[in-house]
């Protein structure tokens, strides 16, 4: 037993310091120097002000802006400092009812569209900070945002166009639309 | 499921499959002490660690002291973790100033970690101090899967050696595996990840302004004491920040899956892109799959290993078609409600509820099948809100034992298990002793590999029971849903069930509406895990002792062949019947159930 015990305790101190603090600092400096940028979040800066992060949805719900997907964080939606989903399974009434008040809500907002809303816009994202809709959900959503800032459909159709992602390589993931910078580019202005 | 679904999943295969040869290959040179490019540079480094340690490496270990070592290298790792974790407030990198860790949450925690389990009951950028996250919880990461594969490489010797007492050394097993195969494959995901946007800094959460400010109620309770509710305006939100993309990395890989954030690889600085997300999802699977090559190779017939990867692959492909097929259906109280669930050019559709746009249905149900047919338990989507058939896929995977590609060592070891089984089984059918490998399966090996089996299911079941009809449960009928359950009737059962199985089977994924961070979850749960480690790798090491010191018989005109389809098939025979005999009961009360009543909605 004893002549366990000395590598026992000399290896996990060993493994404890390189794995523990000369693996992630060293990574840390890397990605420092190499992507510093995404390393320290993708924080989108305006006039050396923080308005946010490419990769980290907000909350919306003015007319004149795209709206994000529902957010199940507490106390406010998008709290980026606790994320978490809903976790509501798929027959509980709980979310049945929070599914009939989005759409209920969603349609009163777009009198003109169809009566089926694009499911991402009505059901929580699983981080609850989801940054993204789908391009079907965007495309629900023009001609409110159109309307609000009393610009033409085309104009608002094509900033959205323009923050349109496809699949990566055309095959991995899902098309979408980033709300943030889409709304930034709305706020900055359209030409 | 329309064609960029099938493209998906048949890139993930392939990819997948085509990386077992390489790394299998550089694992079996690793193991067998031959060069493998990297030992110039690490060699080294591996002699200085074990010359401070006072380890020779040439001086092995029987079976006894090699379980006494493991054990002992994880007693002291668990109490390290503990300890971490209670002094976090007085510790330094603490930005947030999170205070201790409550004493369960502590306990639960570090056997969480120590057993490679990586349950988590707490929420970590709400309670983790950079500190805890690095040298408490990585250093698991590392040291955990390490111990498996250790182990696995102990038996894998048990198999090949004749008349010998020892099954190598635990010292040079552990600091091989992790210095030669998880910290230089950790070291290139994690700046991989980084390129795509997972955070990897030590500096404090940074606030953002918000676009447009948000205007809620927030409930507080008036003088009166009644709940008065008052507007409140958020013009600014905390971006999380801290060492991310390094411990990202090795949770994926060592098959470890606790999340650096409370929704793991949901969360968009953890996993922000569907290419991160096909290198984390790789991650999970890569070495539990290379490893069957590395046993092949290392005991000298490569058709045992592509044997073995092949019952794995047979079962795990159909059911994570089945996990996207059930997503993808949909839920169809949410048509009627209005959703249009239908996919096309332009939405992904199907079940969204808990899931992330940019990876749709199909990267969230590959995740969720990789993350339970392996013991990682890391989630990109939340498994709580999944279709009842879709979170009835990875429950039952973690049933099967944690065999299907498993954790690191551990589930091609629990695979060999099922070997012994499955060659004993044909065995009794033409009368004869059966072997394996060239060694003689006897009643010792047989009542070890049953433990090993068994011990699983108990746990899970008289878990699960207890907390049914016991403490864990205090209301579960009925519309409204008290208690530690976020959701009532079946789907609450659910809950229970898979929490149990997930730390059962040391896998550590949640369905996590279900509140477990609180004593009687943190201590039931704990030990849970601790038996299901422990307890299989004592038999384990048992085995390997008890073959080592056989002699090698030669395969006779009776020896069954296990290097073909015949094999193949009673391997998923034995893994899936065990699985589904013992499990189908307690899984007919919760997802069925709620399959059927979802559907008559």
């Amino acid at each position: 037993m004893n002549d366990l015990l000395r590598p026992c305790l000399a290896l996990f101190g060993l493994l404890t310091l390189l794995t523990g603090v000369a693996y992630p600092a060293l990574i840390t400096v890397v990605a420092q120097v190499a992507f510093s940028h995404q390393a320290n979040g993708s924080v989108i800066e305006i006039d050396g002000k923080a308005m946010g992060s490419d990769l980290i949805g907000q909350f919306f719900d003015e007319p004149g802006y795209f709206w994000g997907r529902p957010s199940a964080t507490g106390p406010v939606g998008y709290n980026s400092a606790a994320s978490t989903g809903s976790n509501l399974g798929p027959t509980n009434p709980a979310l049945h009812d929070a599914i009939r008040t989005r759409v209920e809500s969603i349609r009163a907002a777009h009198p003109g569209q169809s009566d089926s809303v694009p499911v991402d816009l009505v059901t929580a994202s699983g981080s609850g900070l989801d940054p993204h809709i789908s391009p079907a959900a965007a495309e629900y959503q023009v001609a409110r945002v159109a309307k609000a800032r009393g610009l033409s459909e085309e104009a608002v159709r094509k900033v959205v166009s323009e923050h349109t992602e496809g699949r990566t390589l055309g095959i991995l993931g899902e098309p979408r639309v980033n709300v943030l910078k889409l709304n930034l580019a709305l706020k900055a202005g359209v030409k | 499921m329309n064609a960029q679904s099938w493209i998906q999943l048949i890139v993930f295969s392939g990819v997948l499959v085509a990386c077992v040869k390489p790394l299998g290959w550089y694992m079996s040179r690793v193991f067998q002490g031959q060069p493998c490019g990297l030992d110039r540079i690490l060699s080294p480094l591996e002699n200085v660690l074990l010359r401070i340690a006072g380890v020779r490496p040439d001086s092995e270990m029987s079976w006894k002291k090699y379980a006494v070592a493991a054990m002992l290298f994880n007693v002291v790792g668990f109490a390290a973790v503990y300890a971490i974790l209670r002094l976090q407030h007085m510790l330094p990198l603490n930005p947030q100033a999170f205070p201790a860790n409550s004493p369960d949450s502590a306990f639960n925690t570090a056997v969480s970690f120590a057993t490679n389990t990586n349950w988590q009951g707490y929420g970590g950028e709400a309670t983790m101090s950079y500190l805890s996250q690095m040298l408490a919880l990585s250093v698991q990461n590392f040291v955990s899967a390490a111990t498996g594969i250790a182990v696995l490489v102990a038996l894998i010797r048990g198999l090949t050696r004749r008349c010998s007492d020892t099954i190598g050394n635990c010292w040079v097993d552990l600091t091989r595996s992790t210095i030669y195969v998880l910290l230089p494959l950790s070291a290139v995901l994690a700046l991989g990840l980084v390129s795509q946007g997972v955070v990897q800094n030590f500096k404090p959460y940074r606030s953002a302004e918000l676009v447009q400010s948000a205007t809620f109620d927030e409930p507080s309770t008036g003088a009166d004491g009644n709940i008065v509710t008052q507007k409140k305006t958020v013009t600014e939100q905390q971006l999380p920040m801290g060492p991310v993309a390094s411990q990202v990395a090795i949770k994926q890989l060592g098959t470890n899956g606790g999340g650096y954030f409370n929704v793991n690889s949901a969360h968009p600085y953890e996993n922000p892109t569907p290419l991160s997300n096909l290198l984390e999802v790789l991650a999970i699977l890569i070495i539990p799959a290379a490893l069957c090559w590395t046993f092949g190779d290392m005991v000298g017939d490569r058709r045992q290993g592509w044997a073995i990867l092949a019952a794995m692959l047979v079962i795990f492909i159909p059911l994570m078609i089945g996990v996207v097929a059930a997503e993808q259906s949909g839920v169809p109280a949410f048509t009627q409600l209005g959703a249009d669930q239908i996919a096309s050019d332009t939405q992904s559709g199907g079940n969204m509820e808990g899931k992330e746009v940019r990876f749709g249905i199909v990267n969230s149900g590959i995740w969720a099948a990789a993350t339970t047919a392996a013991s990682n338990g890391s989630v990109n989507s939340m498994h709580d809100s999944y279709t009842p058939l879709g979170g009835l896929v990875p429950m039952w995977l973690m049933q099967l034992g944690e065999v299907v590609f498993g954790g690191v060592g551990s589930g091609l070891y629990g695979m060999l298990m099922f070997a012994i089984v499955a060659v004993f089984i044909a065995g009794l059918m033409v009368g004869r002793t059966p072997e394996y490998l060239g060694k003689k399966i006897e009643a010792f090996e047989m009542k070890m590999a049953s433990l090993v089996i068994l011990i699983p299911p108990v746990v899970v079941l008289i878990g699960t029971a207890i907390a049914i009809v016991g403490p864990g449960l205090t209301y579960m009928a009925g519309e409204e849903v008290k208690g530690n359950l976020n959701n009532s009737g079946a789907h609450g059962y659910s809950e229970v069930l898979y929490a149990f199985t997930s730390a059962g089977n040391n896998n550590g994924s949640a369905f996590a509406g279900l509140t477990a961070n609180e004593p009687f979850y943190n201590s039931a749960l704990g030990i849970a895990m601790w038996l299901s480690r422990y307890w299989l790798l004592i038999p384990v090491l048992a085995i390997a002792g008890s073959l080592a010191r056989k002699k090698y018989t030669p395969p006779g005109a009776g020896t069954l062949p296990t290097h073909n389809a015949l094999f193949v098939v009673l391997l998923v025979g034995a893994v899936v019947l065990v699985g589904a005999l013992t499990f189908v009961p307690a899984l007919a009360l919760g997802p069925i159930v709620e399959h059927l009543q979802m559907v008559a909605m």
